[in-house]
């Protein structure tokens, strides 16, 4: 079911704060975040911020296509490079 | 024998199953579009006037998306998932259920016929 209307999009308030204020800083780094179930809001596009996956901070730059979705869409969790018996079969 | 919609030609079946056979069109459509263009859904196709016929193609032109420009829409939804680099897009990268699915069994659909491990079985 998706999210009441009423809510409005859900952000963790630390990831608004950090958006806001490397904005008005005018430097452009890479924003650390590990909200990854924050909605990313109009305001984000342009920014580049790390998402991070249980690893590392994944880069992610924020375009208009994505506003509406999480951040954690855009930081796979896993790592899959398939199975060694896949390979093999390829090779035959 | 009617065309509508391009090279869509129904047979003699009643106007809503008969509308059904365009690629875009099921039921619920083919039901609002008998009540739009005032047919009564227990005609069939070869009884229609031309007029009718007309009709009812002026009004799929206007009001729905059929056939080619359908498939294209949906490839192109598709291919902004991939280019995008999010998980949705990911998963139709490589072919797996794209909306959280298992896929430690079955998931035939996306995966196609199952392909025979070589030295498994015990």
């Amino acid at each position: 079911m998706s999210r009441s209307v009423w809510k409005g999009p859900f952000v963790d308030a630390y990831v608004l704060k950090k958006a806001e204020s490397s904005k008005s800083g005018g430097r452009n780094d890479v924003i650390k975040i590990w909200s990854r179930r924050s909605t990313i809001l109009p305001q984000f596009v342009g920014l580049t911020f790390g998402v991070y996956n249980g690893k590392k901070h994944v880069p992610v730059n924020v375009t208009e296509e994505m506003i509406g979705q999480k951040f954690g869409e855009y930081s796979p969790t896993r790592t899959y490079y398939g199975h060694a018996a896949d390979k093999k079969a390829k090779r035959k | 024998m009617a065309r509508i919609a391009g090279v869509n030609i129904p047979t003699a079946k009643r106007v809503p199953i008969a509308l059904t056979y365009i690629h875009g069109i099921g039921p619920h459509i083919a039901h609002q579009i008998c009540e739009a263009v005032k047919i009564d859904e227990s005609r069939r196709v070869n009884d229609l006037t031309d007029a009718e016929v007309l009709a009812i193609r002026e009004y799929i032109d206007a009001n729905v998306t059929v056939e080619g420009d359908l498939r294209r829409e949906v490839t192109m939804n598709i291919k902004r998932l991939m280019d995008l680099g999010c998980y949705r897009g990911l998963r139709h990268r490589r072919n797996l259920p794209v909306r959280g699915q298992r896929t430690h069994t079955n998931a035939r659909t996306r995966k196609g016929p199952a392909k025979a491990i070589a030295g498994k079985k015990k």
